[in-house]
């Protein structure tokens, strides 16, 4: 069973990922920031990540850049998954080492376009 | 709806698009029809019906068919008729061609996400084109439809169905909350109307055809119709593509499957050349 890190600093989009990637058949874990998401990195790679852009600690963006960095870090496939809209937003998550991106809201059918789109699913 | 109007309703939208509704699509023709009904300050549906049978009212009949189609689409549906576009169809037409335009029709290109995504396809080709143009058609029975397409101006939503970011990065750019089409994919692609009942012999001639998810609304004898006269308006060897769940066999002999690329047909030159002379 591929694993996936939901990090998200609202407990009800976490809910709903959840929801969404067991349905996938993918076990999910959870991480309310870039920081807790990065300790969860270091002890086990996860094979996915469906990121936040903006939360506390350690925003979404300098935790994709300081996980590319790190031991094993290349590996996990990394979706945004944010409010953010905007063509500049985009380029600098895409430049950073995401593989895909998810401008909230979303729904299962996104999530599940993107995923196949980048050979999750 | 009393089953005498939705009679009327079933045969009017038969004629004019060869949709077929079936009596437990009644719900559906109550759904779609309502908002009409309100839109034109009409009370109910029985009123409805009786304007159309009455006043043949030729913008409301053509607004009730046009709720009555199904407008579904998404870039890059399916995906596997475009990976088959780029790899079996585009390589064999531009050995073919020797330069000559390469010329594709959307039979229904709905708000024109199919289209988009075959100049996408052609765009990425680069060099592998060898200078072969190719001209794209996108036509549709809806008007509403037709002008978003030609618009090229899709929702977050639409542009998240489908469409992987690194072809949002290169090929649209916001305005506003709307993402629009870049002009440089827009300029091989035409859009007009055409109604699938309608002679084809105004559109010129095709090396192939995207026909997909839209005949499994027709009944067979209007099917068949429909893939006979698309076989007349092809060049051999004339590529015909449908959707996953649609076929030619047992409707027609006009196309015969090209094996191991699903969804994929191509005309009998022989038997279309005869109908052709006769």
């Amino acid at each position: 069973m591929k694993t996936c890190l939901v990090v998200d600093d609202s407990r009800v989009i976490r809910k709903v990922a959840r929801r969404i990637l067991e349905d996938m058949a993918f076990e999910v874990i959870e991480a309310e920031d870039g920081s807790v998401a990065m300790r969860n990195c270091e002890q086990h790679m996860p094979d996915a990540i469906l990121l936040d852009w903006n939360m506390p600690v350690l925003n979404g963006i300098e935790f994709l850049r300081a996980l590319r960095k790190s031991p094993g870090g290349e590996a996990p496939v990394v979706v945004f998954c944010t409010t953010e809209n905007d063509m500049t937003a985009i380029v600098e998550a895409m430049e950073a080492g995401a593989n895909e991106y998810i401008m909230k809201p979303f729904d299962s059918e996104i999530v599940q376009s993107k995923f196949a789109e980048v050979g999750l699913v | 709806m009393k089953p005498t109007d939705f009679d009327f309703i079933s045969k009017l939208v038969k004629e004019r698009s060869g949709l077929v509704l079936t009596p437990e699509k009644a719900y559906l023709v109550e759904s779609r029809l309502g908002p009409i009904a309100r839109r034109e300050g009409i009370a109910t549906l029985d009123d409805l019906v009786s304007n159309l049978r009455l006043s043949g009212n030729q913008k409301l009949i053509e607004a009730v068919v046009d709720a009555m189609t199904t407008n579904e689409t998404f870039f890059f549906r399916d995906k596997t008729p475009f990976e088959i576009l780029e790899n079996v169809i585009l390589p064999d037409l531009i050995a073919k061609k020797r330069g000559a335009p390469i010329k594709i029709w959307c039979a229904a290109a709905s708000t024109g996400q199919e289209p988009y995504s075959i100049a996408m396809v052609i765009d990425q080709l680069g060099h592998k084109l060898a200078g072969s143009r190719v001209e794209i058609l996108g036509t549709d029975i809806s008007e509403r439809c037709l002008e978003k397409a030609k618009a090229g101006i899709y929702t977050q939503f639409e542009v998240q169905r489908g469409l992987p970011v690194t072809q949002l990065m290169k090929y649209f750019r916001k305005e506003g909350d709307a993402w629009k089409i870049a002009d440089s994919l827009k300029a091989n692609i035409r859009f007009r109307h055409m109604n699938l009942l309608d002679d084809f012999r105004t559109l010129g001639r095709f090396d192939v055809i995207f026909c997909r998810n839209v005949l499994i609304y027709f009944d067979t004898p209007t099917k068949k119709r429909v893939l006979d006269r698309m076989a007349q308006q092809m060049e051999a060897p004339g590529y015909l593509l449908m959707g996953a769940a649609e076929t030619v066999l047992g409707v027609t002999d006009a196309f015969k499957p090209v094996q191991n690329s699903r969804g994929l047909y191509s005309i009998d030159p022989a038997r279309t050349a005869m109908t052709r002379a006769a």
